[in-house]
């Protein structure tokens, strides 16, 4: 794992996420975006690693990411995601979802739109209000959905002042983290281990299937969906366990992976290479970040499924759902040099990786593969 | 009372005014709350109005400076892989791996000077410019001390490479102060003496290099005596510094920037093979010589001259009035306390030195909304007091998003902390069921296994139940799985849900078995027991008999049970009496269904077999 750029930036990142490049683009991951937490005044920041025209004396090393432009942000940055080429959503602890945008021509981020009460554990209309932190989101354009420490799920559309789906007490813990399966189709995951899938067509309140691992009620802190297989999503427990679902069959985990010692904060299917899987989390002496990559990808017939189920209907099953983990086809790499603080978020994008740290670093690879 | 070790320094508060009224204040963690109080020096109350703000003093601003947290971080890095690999330095190795430290601690601060001046240099008013611009000398100085104590301390140069590390570390600060002196004198000379030197190779041992020298030194003295130069006085006084004289160097006092420069020049010239010992000798006298009765020595020069002396104690105390931080002493001394150079003597509150500025350092950050979390590696390395310290300083952080709250708990969790994680989840799960986020609460009291609040949480559950007449968070109740053990009531609760979910699947004789098993076990809350006997009325009203004989006596032993244990009310008002006769007509109605029962069970079960 060759060159690592890290840059030490005076704000703990919470959140950092690529700007995706145009659709048919042959260019490489540029840009991308930093959150902070927990400072007096957090920023929402974008950062470039192009290379420069007008390079500074010492050169300006390929790589060394500089900073384009930032913003202040109210609260600490709790999810941030692109919404297209030039619109950020951010999820705060103030429990406001606010959409910048991006405008390049003189490199300044503004605010586009807010909706300053998304979360709360009391209403605006009571004089004891309350707010709560939102703690995901995703987006599908146009639409936005956010989840918070209230259990409140809220659909919005990008240019609708008000939320045009609201699902009050949609969970009675925290919802950690949600994904789009298939529109309208939404998944979530909380605080006391269960998944719950959510459809947006029907009109009550309540989930149309939950899933959750027996044993302990773990915390469940992210979720992904396979890029390619809207049924199968990778989730990241509070005890560092990675597990991979079906959601099509029952409600067991399809296999569980003991990756780490503690919080597992972010898990990402790589978008274009859903072998590898990359998972982050708070400091382990000895490793800090795991590629987890399947080596055989010949599984397609070879169902070991775990839920036992003989008839599958596709042709093509994903090689995450065959997985026997006793069985050592999982390679895992570690990515950073230990001895660092959590780290809190990453993003790949193509061959690039970045992410940002608790050490008030940020750590940008453009050379995953080689 | 201990004397000062120096004039304690006033800061003036805008806006109180000291001189007619008094000023209270309170310390804090790392800042003091000073308030205009309303009582005033005369004696007659005058109303005039005071002022009308709180304000936070603090001592260290340097936390909050952008440009200094990247020091802090980065050495923070620096300070844990050095204690983690303490185990494992062991001779020859030890002193070349201490040194490396020491010089990645100085390439941070180096890099964080450049940066300082990077933004002094953009700064868009002059009054911030001038504050880097002090910023980047006091960093500046910081590294001169380091570097001092690097040579001094820890390569612990013997003489002869001494002053080579010496002419370097002047080199490397004269050049940097942007003089314009290109140092005829430095630059000039080491081209002459290190091919005399010969240094690459290092062969020679120190009395060949110094009879060498003596013999050059010599020849200097021959030409000069032979008036050689006479005719040029530039290249005269050249020779005669060559040959060390003082008052010939101190001609050229412009160019030497500083008395330390001075002194290394004089030393090359008339010592060069001067042993770590002597050193003070001649700081002292170059120091006096350069400032010549003109001024007198700044903080700076104590500290170098402690340090030629070789008090480390003094440099770090002198360090630690100077600087406004504890961030360069904390790093140095622990260095300095792994080259084993300090004798570990006791201050009165029971720790030695390095564990003492460390705490200070350490406490420091937690004043600080975002730099706590490097502050925990720290106390970690205080074997006498930073367990508690940490202890104290992490309950105290303030904790408004969950996220943040699991950093907390995972950091004491790894270190057995047990109370505070019992406090902390204490405090988020109270929080939890203000806001009647019921499933979070469990949640929390899952986390500290504390039963008393998971029972708490099943009370309000029941609560809800009994006034809404059904469950709310199903999700949370029906999936509990092994957690259900935590608390009794907990476990009542699970199993009283699980008795709905299985009488709504109608199997029946698994529900009374159930019903009556919650009861008899004593897990359900003597107040609850009414609405489980009323949940057994239907099934003592079906057609086919599900109680059987041995389970309705237990049932009306229940509820004979409960009736004797009731006082009666003799209530005047009309609401206790229509209660009263809510009861008498559910005790009447269920006394009738167990009898029905019991009639019908007997039967039943007297007439099993055979036919």
């Amino acid at each position: 794992m060759e060159e690592i750029y890290a840059k030490f930036v005076s704000q703990k990142i919470s959140k950092t996420r690529w700007q995706p490049l145009p659709p048919g683009s042959l260019q490489t991951a540029e840009t991308f975006a930093t959150g902070s937490w927990d400072n007096e005044e957090n920023y929402v920041s974008l950062w470039s690693i192009g290379d420069f025209g007008n390079l500074d004396s010492d050169g300006g090393f390929e790589g060394d990411h500089q900073l384009l432009c930032d913003i202040r942000h109210h609260g600490d940055i709790m999810d941030l995601q692109f919404f297209d080429q030039e619109r950020i959503v951010t999820a705060s602890s103030t429990g406001c979802v606010t959409v910048f945008l991006h405008h390049p021509n003189n490199q300044t981020l503004s605010v586009n739109q807010q909706w300053t009460t998304a979360h709360y554990h009391t209403g605006p209309g009571s004089p004891s209000y309350s707010s709560a932190p939102c703690t995901g989101i995703v987006c599908n354009n146009p639409e936005i959905v956010t989840v918070g420490e209230d259990g409140r799920i809220n659909l919005f559309r990008a240019d609708h002042k008000e939320a045009v789906r609201t699902i009050d007490n949609a969970d009675s813990s925290t919802l950690h983290a949600v994904t789009f399966l298939r529109t309208p189709e939404i998944l979530t995951v909380n605080s006391i281990g269960q998944l719950k899938i959510w459809d947006f067509r029907q009109q009550g309140n309540e989930p149309s299937q939950i899933l959750s691992l027996t044993g302990d009620r773990v915390p469940l802190h992210c979720v992904d969906r396979h890029p390619n297989q809207q049924h199968v999503v990778a989730t990241g427990g509070q005890d560092g366990m990675l597990s991979i679902w079906d959601v099509r069959q029952g409600t067991m985990p399809v296999s569980l992976l003991k990756a780490h010692e503690a919080e597992m904060w972010e898990v990402h299917f790589h978008p274009s290479n859903p072998d590898h899987l990359f998972t982050c989390l708070k400091m382990d002496p000895f490793v800090s970040f795991h590629q987890v990559k399947l080596f055989n990808e010949l599984l397609t017939f070879l169902s070991h499924s775990i839920s036992n189920q003989a008839h599958v209907h596709q042709s093509v099953i994903s090689s995450w759902l065959s997985t026997d983990p006793a069985k050592d086809r999982i390679e895992i790499t570690s990515l950073l040099p230990s001895r660092t603080l959590s780290v809190n978020s990453l993003d790949v994008l193509g061959p690039c990786l970045v992410c940002g740290t608790d050490a008030e670093a940020i750590y940008v690879t453009r050379h995953l593969f080689s | 009372m201990e004397e000062l070790d120096g004039e304690p320094t006033v800061t003036l508060i805008p806006g109180v005014n000291s001189r007619k009224h008094q000023m209270c204040f309170d310390w804090g963690p790392g800042e003091m709350l000073v308030c205009e109080t309303s009582f005033n020096k005369k004696e007659k109350s005058e109303m005039v109005p005071s002022c009308p703000f709180i304000y936070i003093i603090r001592k260290d601003v340097d936390v909050y400076s952008q440009v200094l947290r990247k020091l802090f971080n980065e050495s923070h890095g620096i300070f844990v892989g050095l204690q983690r690999i303490e185990e494992e330095l062991t001779g020859k190795s030890r002193k070349s791996q201490l040194v490396r430290v020491s010089k990645n601690y100085r390439s941070v601060i180096r890099a964080c000077m450049e940066e300082m001046h990077q933004v002094a240099i953009a700064a868009k008013d002059p009054a911030s410019g001038r504050q880097f611009s002090s910023q980047v000398s006091i960093l500046s100085a910081m590294e001169l001390i380091w570097n001092l104590c690097e040579i001094l301390f820890i390569e612990v140069a013997p003489a002869g490479p001494l002053l080579l590390h010496l002419l370097d570390w002047v080199r490397l600060h004269v050049c940097e102060v942007d003089s314009l002196s290109a140092d005829v004198l430095g630059s000039e000379n080491p081209s002459k003496h290190e091919s005399f030197w010969n240094l690459p190779g290092n062969t020679q041992t120190l009395t060949e290099l110094e009879l060498k020298w003596q013999h050059w030194h010599e020849e200097c003295e021959r030409y000069l005596q032979d008036c050689t130069f006479a005719s040029n006085p530039h290249l005269e006084s050249l020779c005669k510094i060559m040959l060390g004289d003082e008052a010939a160097l101190l001609e050229q006092k412009e160019l030497l920037s500083n008395w330390y420069h001075f002194l290394v020049t004089r030393l090359l010239y008339s010592n060069p093979t001067v042993k770590p010992i002597d050193l003070q000798y001649y700081a002292q006298s170059s120091l006096d010589l350069f400032l010549g009765g003109e001024s007198s020595p700044e903080p700076l020069d104590n500290i170098l001259m402690a340090a030629f002396e070789f008090d480390i104690h003094q440099v770090i105390k002198e360090c630690s009035i100077a600087l406004s931080n504890w961030w360069f002493v904390a790093h140095l001394t622990d260095l300095l306390d792994h080259c084993k150079l300090l004798q570990s003597h006791n201050l009165y509150f029971g720790s030695n030195m390095r564990e003492f500025l460390l705490l200070e350092y350490a406490s420091g950050l937690f004043a600080h909304p975002s730099l706590w979390q490097l502050g925990v590696d720290y106390f970690d390395y205080c074997p006498e007091l930073g367990r508690v310290s940490l202890e104290l300083h992490i309950e105290r952080i303030p904790l408004n998003t969950e996220q943040k709250a699991l950093k907390v708990l995972r950091i004491c969790e790894q270190r057995q902390m047990t109370e505070q994680v019992r406090s902390i989840c204490k405090i988020l799960a109270m929080k939890a069921v203000r806001n009647n986020r019921l499933g979070s609460a469990l949640s929390w009291s899952i986390r500290a296994k504390d039963a008393a609040f998971a029972t708490l949480v099943s009370d309000r559950f029941l609560r809800d139940y009994c006034e809404r007449g059904c469950f709310s968070d199903l999700d949370l109740i029906d999936n509990l799985g092994p957690a259900m053990m935590l608390s009794d009531r907990l476990t009542f609760l699970g199993k009283y849900r699980e008795f709905h979910r299985v009488y709504g699947e109608k199997r029946f004789a698994d529900a009374a078995s159930l019903l009556l098993s919650l009861m008899t076990s004593q897990i359900a809350p003597r107040s609850f027991w009414m609405t489980l006997l009323t949940d057994a009325l239907p099934l003592l009203e079906q057609k086919q008999v599900i109680f059987s004989a041995e389970q309705t006596y237990e049932l009306m032993q229940c509820l004979e049970d409960l009736t004797s244990g009731r006082p009666v009310h003799g209530g005047p008002d009309t609401q206790q009496c229509q209660d009263d006769d809510i009861e008498t007509t559910k005790v009447e109605m269920l006394r009738l269904a167990l009898a029905r029962n019991l009639a019908r069970a007997i039967i039943r079960e007297g007439s099993l077999e055979g036919s």
